[in-house]
C-alpha cells in the first residue's frame, strides 16, 4: 500500500513538472536568453550597418576612460538623490496630512493622485511648454510674485533640478500612497500612551509615527530609487540630454549609443554595467529596509 | 543581390547572422516563430514585379505597357514621418488606392522615432514596412552600407514599370545628386529638398530703417541694432540644442566655401574658417538670442519668432505655413523670406532633403514602387508647394499653374525657394556617422554659447570625432 502511494506520488510529481516547462521556457526566452545575448554582444564590435567582430573586454575598458559616460554616472546619482529624497519628504508630509479625518478627504486624496496617473511622455511635453523661458507659464508666475525668471531646463546649471521637479510632481503621490497605507496599519496603543504622558504633536510624530512608518517609507525609497536611477521618459522628451550633455544620464547616454550612433556592442556593455549598478543599489536599499523593520 | 548567409567557418559574424542565431534560439523555444526568424529577404524584382493576372487592368489606368492596376488587390505598408508632407500624402491616399487598387497601410511616427524604427528593423533584415521616407542628410550613408533599399535604375528605364508621365529628369540636379549613392545606384526617389533661409521680421527692421542683411557681417550688425531684451525682442533666434544646432554652423561655414568634411573625407572642422564661422554662431546665439537658447530646437525658435520675439530666425524653409497662419502667429504678413546670408568667400544655401525608398527585403516591391511614383509625381509635388509644406524636388512644380493658383504662402517665399535652388549645397556631410558628427560638434557649439573658446571646443570635438569617422570608413 505504501509502495503504491510512493509510486503514485512519483508519477504525479513527474506529471506536474511538465506544467513548469512553459514558465521556464518563457523565463528563458524573455529574461535569460536576452541577458546571455546582451553579454555576448557586449564583447563584440558591432554597429548596426556593419559586421560584428570579437573585441574581448574593449567595450568595458573604454567606458572607464570615457569622460562622457563617467559624467553621465555622476548626473544619474545627482538626479536620483533629488528625485528620491524630495518625493519621500513631500509624500510623507502629504500622507500625514491626508491621514487625518476631514471633510472631502477622499476627494482631496483622489486629486492628489492625479499626476501619478498621467502618461509621463505626455506630461513631459506639457512641461516643455511650461518651462519656455519667454512664453512659459512658470516664469510668468514667478514674475507675478516678484521673483526673477529662471531658465529651467534651458540652462546647464538648472536643468537637473528642473527635471527633478517634474519627477517629484509626478511621483510624490506614489510615496504618499505607500506611507498612507503604513499609517492606516499602525497600532493605536503607543498614541494613547503618548497622550497620557503629555507628548505634543511633534513629539508624537518624531518618536512614534516616524519610527513605526519607517519600513513603509523605505519600501517607497527602494522603489523610487530604482525608478529614478533608470529614468528616461521624463528626461528624453524634455531635453534629450541637453543643453549640451548637462542632463545626459546613463540611460540617455545608453539610448544615444544604441539608437542614434548604432554602436550595438558598446551600448550592450553599458547595459551590463548599468545592470550591475542597479543590482548594487537594490541590494543596499534592501539592506537599509531590513534595518528599518520594527524590532 | 545576394544576401550573406551564416557560415560557421567565417569568424566574422554579420549583424544579420547574429540576429538570425538569436532568432533561431528564441524560435526553438517559442513554437511558431521559426518561420519568421529564418525568412530570407526576397529577391528584388523577379517575383515582386510579376504582373498581375491578365484582365485586371483598367483602360483608364493603362498607357503603353504600363498599367497602374497591375498589382490590384495587394496591400503595402508605408512608414512615414509625421509632418505636413505626410499629411498631404495621407489626405490624398484614396486617390492612389482608387488608381491602383492597392490598399495602403500608413504607419506615421515622429521624426526621431521613425529613424530609430528604420535602424532597428533594417538591422533585423526583415522590416515590417515595404516603403519608407528617408532623411538623406541623416541616413543616406547608413542606408547604403546596410543595403536597405533596392536600386531603382532598372525600373526607372522600364516602360512597363514606370509611368510614361513620371519624368525623372524633371527632378532638380540637387535632388538627383542626393538620391544617387556613391556607387551610382538610385535607391530613393526624391521627395523634397529643404533649403535653409533667413526669416526676418520686416516690421522690426523697418522701425530701425535697416535693410535685409545679405552677409553674415550684416546679420551681426542687424542683430545688435534690433536686440532689445528689455522689450522681449531679441536680435536673433536659432537652434542652440545639441545636434540640432550643427546645420546652423555648417551653413555659416559655407560662406567660407568650406564643407566640414570634404569628398576625400578630410575634416575641416577646426581650421581658420571653421573657427570664424563658429565665432559668428557664438555671437549670434550667445549675445543676441533669448535666454535659454542652448535648449532651443526649431520648435522653440519658431515659437519665439512667430510671437514677435525675434528679429531674425535662421532655419529650414518649411515654416512659411505656420508663420502665415493668424491662429498660430503674431507676425502674419510681416515676415520676410531671405536667402541664407553669405560669407567672405561666397553665398550658398544649405540643403537637406528626403527621398522615398523601397525596402530591398520587401515582397511587395512592385506595388511599393507604384506608391513611390505616385507620392513623387508632379501633382503631389505641386500640392506640396501650394500648401507651403516643403520645397518640392521637381522643377516643374514651381511653374505649375494649379500650384500658383492655390498658393497659401507669399510669393516671396517661392522666389527665395527658387533662388536657393540655384545656390544649394549639402548642409551636412555625406558620411555614415552623421548623427555622431552632429552630437559631437553640437556639444561644442552649445558650450560656445555658454562662453567657451571656439577654437578649443572645435579642436576637442575634431579629435573626438576623427576616430569615429576613420572607423566608419574602414567599413
Amino acid at each position: 500500500m505504501a509502495v503504491q502511494a510512493t509510486h503514485s506520488y512519483r508519477v504525479s510529481r513527474g506529471t506536474y513538472l511538465w506544467f513548469v516547462v512553459p514558465a521556464l521556457a518563457a523565463t528563458f526566452a524573455i529574461i535569460i536568453f536576452p541577458w546571455l545575448f546582451t553579454l555576448y554582444v557586449s564583447v563584440q564590435d558591432w554597429d548596426a550597418a556593419g559586421p560584428a567582430g570579437f573585441v574581448g573586454l574593449d567595450n568595458y575598458t573604454r567606458l572607464i576612460f570615457d569622460e562622457r559616460f563617467l559624467l553621465s554616472v555622476v548626473r544619474t546619482v545627482y538626479y536620483s538623490v533629488l528625485t528620491v529624497v524630495a518625493p519621500l519628504v513631500l509624500g510623507t508630509i502629504a500622507a500625514v496630512l491626508l491621514h487625518r479625518e476631514f471633510r472631502f478627504r477622499g476627494l482631496v486624496r483622489g486629486i492628489f493622485l492625479l499626476p501619478m496617473m498621467a502618461t509621463p511622455v505626455a506630461i513631459a511635453l506639457v512641461w516643455v511648454m511650461m518651462f519656455h523661458p519667454q512664453f512659459g507659464v512658470l516664469n510668468y508666475l514667478l514674475e507675478r510674485v516678484g521673483l526673477p525668471a529662471s531658465l529651467w531646463v534651458y540652462a546647464p546649471e538648472t536643468v537637473i533640478p528642473a527635471l527633478a521637479m517634474v519627477e517629484t510632481w509626478q511621483w510624490t503621490p506614489f510615496t504618499m500612497l505607500i506611507v498612507l497605507g503604513g499609517l492606516a496599519s499602525l497600532p493605536k496603543d503607543p498614541y494613547e500612551s503618548a497622550t497620557i504622558d503629555g507628548a505634543n504633536a511633534w513629539q508624537t510624530f518624531r518618536h512614534i509615527t516616524l519610527p513605526l512608518v519607517m519600513p513603509f517609507i523605505m519600501v517607497a525609497a527602494v522603489l523610487r530609487a530604482i525608478d529614478a536611477f533608470k529614468a528616461f521618459d521624463t528626461i528624453y522628451p524634455i531635453t534629450q540630454g541637453g543643453p549640451g550633455t548637462a542632463s545626459e544620464t546613463i540611460n540617455i547616454y545608453l539610448y544615444l549609443q544604441a539608437f542614434s550612433y548604432t554602436h550595438i556592442g558598446s551600448s550592450s556593455a553599458v547595459v551590463v554595467v548599468f545592470f550591475a549598478m542597479i543590482l548594487v543599489l537594490a541590494y543596499v536599499m534592501m539592506w537599509l529596509r531590513q534595518r528599518s523593520v520594527w524590532e | 543581390m545576394a544576401f550573406r548567409s551564416f557560415d560557421p567557418s567565417d569568424p566574422r559574424l554579420s549583424r544579420r547572422s547574429l540576429l538570425r542565431i538569436g532568432g533561431l534560439a528564441l524560435g526553438g523555444l517559442a513554437v511558431g516563430t521559426l518561420a519568421a526568424c529564418t525568412t530570407a529577404p526576397a529577391a528584388p524584382s523577379a517575383t515582386a514585379a510579376k504582373p498581375a493576372a491578365a484582365g485586371t487592368a483598367s483602360t483608364s489606368s493603362t498607357s503603353g505597357g504600363f498599367d497602374w492596376q497591375r498589382f490590384k488587390g495587394q496591400s503595402i505598408t508605408v512608414l512615414n514621418v509625421q509632418n505636413s508632407r505626410t499629411d498631404l500624402l495621407n489626405k490624398y491616399q484614396s486617390e492612389f488606392e482608387d488608381l491602383t487598387g492597392i490598399k495602403v497601410n500608413a504607419d506615421v511616427l515622429p521624426e526621431q522615432q521613425q529613424r530609430q524604427k528604420q535602424l532597428i528593423e533594417f538591422s533585423s533584415g526583415n522590416p515590417s514596412f515595404d516603403i519608407t521616407t528617408l532623411s538623406w542628410h541623416v541616413l543616406k550613408g547608413v542606408s547604403a552600407k546596410g543595403k536597405w533599399f533596392m536600386d531603382l535604375r532598372d525600373w526607372l528605364k522600364d516602360p512597363t514599370m514606370t509611368a510614361p508621365d513620371y519624368d525623372y529628369a524633371d527632378f532638380s540636379q540637387a535632388a538627383i545628386t542626393y538620391a544617387t549613392q556613391k556607387d551610382g545606384s538610385v535607391d530613393t526617389l526624391p521627395l523634397q529638398i529643404d533649403y535653409w533661409i533667413l526669416y526676418w521680421n520686416k516690421e522690426l527692421f523697418q522701425k530701425k530703417n535697416i535693410a535685409f542683411p545679405n552677409t553674415l557681417d550684416e546679420v551681426l550688425k542687424a542683430a545688435e541694432a534690433l536686440h532689445d531684451p528689455s522689450n522681449r525682442v531679441y536680435g536673433f533666434v536659432g537652434r542652440g540644442l545639441k545636434n540640432a544646432n550643427v546645420p546652423v554652423w555648417t551653413a555659416f561655414l559655407q560662406g567660407w566655401d568650406v564643407d566640414p568634411i570634404d569628398k576625400s573625407n578630410q575634416l575641416h572642422t577646426n581650421g581658420e574658417e571653421a573657427v570664424a564661422a563658429a565665432k559668428v554662431y557664438q555671437q549670434l546665439l550667445g549675445k543676441y538670442a533669448p535666454p535659454g537658447v542652448t535648449g532651443f530646437n526649431w520648435n522653440e525658435s519658431q515659437t519665439t519668432f512667430s510671437q514677435g520675439g525675434a528679429a531674425m530666425w535662421f532655419d529650414g524653409i518649411g515654416f512659411a505655413a505656420p508663420l502665415e497662419d493668424a491662429s498660430k502667429s503674431r507676425v502674419k504678413g510681416k515676415v520676410g523670406y531671405g536667402l541664407q546670408p553669405g560669407g567672405p568667400k561666397g553665398r550658398f544655401a544649405a540643403t537637406f532633403g528626403d527621398g522615398i525608398g523601397i525596402v530591398r527585403a520587401s515582397k511587395k516591391q512592385g506595388p511599393a514602387y507604384l506608391y513611390a511614383q505616385w507620392a513623387t509625381n508632379k501633382k503631389n509635388q505641386a500640392r506640396m508647394l501650394a500648401a507651403g509644406a516643403a520645397s518640392p524636388a521637381r522643377q516643374s512644380s514651381y511653374s505649375d499653374p494649379e500650384a500658383k493658383a492655390n498658393m497659401q504662402v507669399p510669393q516671396e517665399w517661392v522666389d527665395t525657394l527658387i533662388a536657393s535652388g540655384k545656390i544649394g549645397r549639402p548642409g551636412l556631410p555625406d558620411i555614415e556617422p552623421v548623427t555622431e558628427f552632429r552630437d559631437t560638434f553640437g556639444i561644442a557649439l552649445t558650450n560656445m554659447i555658454g562662453g567657451a573658446d571656439p577654437k578649443s571646443e572645435l579642436d576637442k570635438a575634431t579629435s573626438d570625432f576623427k576616430p569615429v569617422l576613420d572607423k566608419s570608413l574602414q567599413g
